[in-house]
């Protein structure tokens, strides 16, 4: 597969990309070693291959954008840290419609088809309705933008994203004055999504998150459809997501089908589940910890064998300059 | 040690499959396929392999009374200090690949997840330290009463497991359902079971 790459990736990750395919033919067949070796193979958690897998409808959704793929222009506000390579990205996710483990999402999500794909919008906007996504990528200019990615786990990646502005996109639904928050949904379908059939689980389908509306117009704030220079993996959210920087990840949603415009602070997942481990907000503090997590400091991914890249978390995931304005006279610690 | 050659297979059989997990974890790192974060999987796994271990272990009694498997009791030390070895292996990948360490004090005090475990690991140990020959025989009738304890580390650990998931219960469930199991056999195997073999055969 030789995938065409635009003018602002490196040749640095070209280069990983071979090798990220080499190695995947490799661990197929330790796969299917470890599979056939062992009865109980989810009990020890069978070898993870990481891959975007080639399906039908994944085909269909590169063909429709590759115009726009063919044509990414650098965006602003990118960091020059050591990227996560593609691989790790690929193999190392939450994305809890397909399980709780890491490998989860790149063994299952391959299942999801994203074509057609369309997203409603309502609530209190100018233009509701539901919109085909190429549509709304076809009006618009693809940029990367190599971002720090904080979960809440502690661990971190740097991630150069494919994307468009997200105000560049809530402003053609022409959100109204009353429009203070914005509300996100993913996609539910248990047919494809073996985490939404598990019968312990304790989260209401869809998994929901939301903004304020000027965080949600802010220039930071991605709507993700790709990254290193291709189309999303499935497992990466896939065929388009949130990504907002300065918050913890599992603000930044994951395959969008609905955003509605509100004027009240939407539900969201997590905040509901367990609030006082989570709040609205969710902006990176070091000095807020958490209940299970210390945020001071966070394990940079990919980590050696022999001990993690151990760094100090910083405010606002070293957004600060860009998105502290944005919480003058908020308290921080009380709206964590 | 009874010197019939099955007694010598059977020892170096389970001692040797015991590794298996072990060997199995090494070849995954050796072969770099424990992705990004190999001090989570490596605490993962090894944490997954001591409560196993500590189940299979307190399953050999039940399974003895109800199946009249009496050689299994012979490995019950051996399992049991398995359970120890993953669980060490478990604490120092947590603390050493995981948590932060120069917060070892905090981690423990601050997160109740991690103070069960640590409670159910600092009982693997001491039952670990009692378990040669000569501190059974040094103990005595006190022996008996602090390997009791062995209970309470699997209700911990499994408790330790239910906390810290944070959507899907269906894998600590699976290990709370199975420990309940284990725990309601023994008193039933004394009201139901045979009664000719009643309370002698736990013997060490
Ligand atoms: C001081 C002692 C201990 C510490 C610091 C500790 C810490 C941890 C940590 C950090 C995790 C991973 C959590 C995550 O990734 O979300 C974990 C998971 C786990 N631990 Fe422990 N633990 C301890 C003792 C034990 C003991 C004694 C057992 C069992 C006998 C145990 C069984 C488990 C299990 C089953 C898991 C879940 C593995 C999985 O998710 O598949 N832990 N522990």
């Amino acid at each position: 597969m030789l995938i065409k790459t635009s003018s602002v990736i490196p040749s640095s990750e070209i280069t990983d990309e071979k090798v990220y395919l080499s190695r995947r033919s490799f661990m197929r067949g330790v796969a299917v070693a470890a599979v056939s070796s062992s009865a109980a193979g989810s009990l020890i958690g069978c070898t993870s291959s990481a891959s975007a897998a080639v399906t039908p409808s994944r085909q269909a959704w590169e063909q429709l954008v590759a115009p726009q793929f063919q044509n990414i222009k650098a965006g602003p506000f990118s960091t020059t840290e050591e990227q996560t390579p593609y691989e790790d990205i690929l193999r190392y996710n939450n994305f809890y419609e397909f399980g709780t483990d890491k490998t989860d999402p790149s063994r299952y999500a391959e299942q999801l088809d994203i074509q057609p794909w369309s997203i409603k919008v309502d609530g209190e906007c100018g233009k509701p309705g539901s919109y085909q996504l190429e549509d709304l990528v076809k009006e618009s200019q693809l940029e990367e933008r190599v971002y720090r990615l904080r979960c809440v786990e502690a661990w971190s990646m740097v991630i150069p994203w494919v994307g468009i502005p997200m105000a560049t996109i809530l402003k053609k639904f022409e959100p109204n004055s009353n429009a203070k928050y914005v509300a996100f949904e993913t996609v539910v379908r248990p047919e494809q999504m073996p985490g939404q059939r598990s019968l312990f689980s304790s989260i209401e389908w869809p998994y929901r998150e939301g903004l304020r509306i000027d965080e949600a117009m802010h220039p930071l704030t991605l709507a993700a459809v790709g990254l290193y220079g291709k189309i999303l993996p499935n497992q990466n959210g896939a065929p388009i997501r949130l990504v907002t920087p300065w918050k913890y990840g599992f603000k930044s949603i994951k395959s969008i089908v609905g955003i509605k415009f509100m004027r009240d602070e939407p539900y969201t997942t997590w905040n509901a589940l367990a609030p006082n481990e989570y709040g609205f907000y969710a902006n990176v503090n070091p000095s807020v910890d958490h209940p299970r997590w210390s945020q001071k400091s966070e394990r940079r991914l990919p980590g050696g064998l022999f001990g993690p890249k151990r760094i100090d978390t910083l405010m606002f995931n070293g957004y600060a300059d860009e998105v502290a304005s944005l919480y003058t006279g908020l308290d921080l610690r009380k709206n964590y | 040690m009874a010197a019939d050659k099955w007694g010598i297979a059977r020892w170096w059989g389970i001692f040797i499959l015991s590794l298996g997990p072990l060997a199995y974890l090494i070849y995954r790192i050796v072969s770099r396929d424990l992705g990004p974060d190999p001090g989570e999987a490596i605490t993962r796994f090894s944490g997954l392999w001591a409560l196993n271990f500590l189940l299979i272990t307190l399953a050999v009694t039940p399974v003895n009374q109800w199946l009249k498997l009496r050689w299994l009791v012979r490995f019950r030390r051996m399992l049991g200090l398995y359970s120890w070895f993953y669980a060490a292996l478990h604490f120092s990948a947590g603390f050493l690949l995981v948590l932060d360490i120069q917060n070892f004090v905090q981690e423990i005090t601050k997160r109740p997840y991690i103070t069960v475990g640590f409670v159910a690991f600092v009982i693997l140990v001491m039952l670990a330290v009692t378990s040669p020959k000569f501190m059974v025989r040094k103990l005595g009738r006190n022996w008996k009463k602090l390997h009791k304890l062995v209970y309470l580390s699997g209700v911990l650990a499994v408790v330790h497991f239910i906390w810290l998931a944070r959507a899907d219960y269906t894998e600590p469930f699976t290990y709370a359902f199975i420990l309940a199991l284990l725990l309601v056999m023994r008193p039933a195997y004394r009201r139901f079971g045979s009664a000719s073999r009643a309370r002698g055969t736990a013997l060490n």
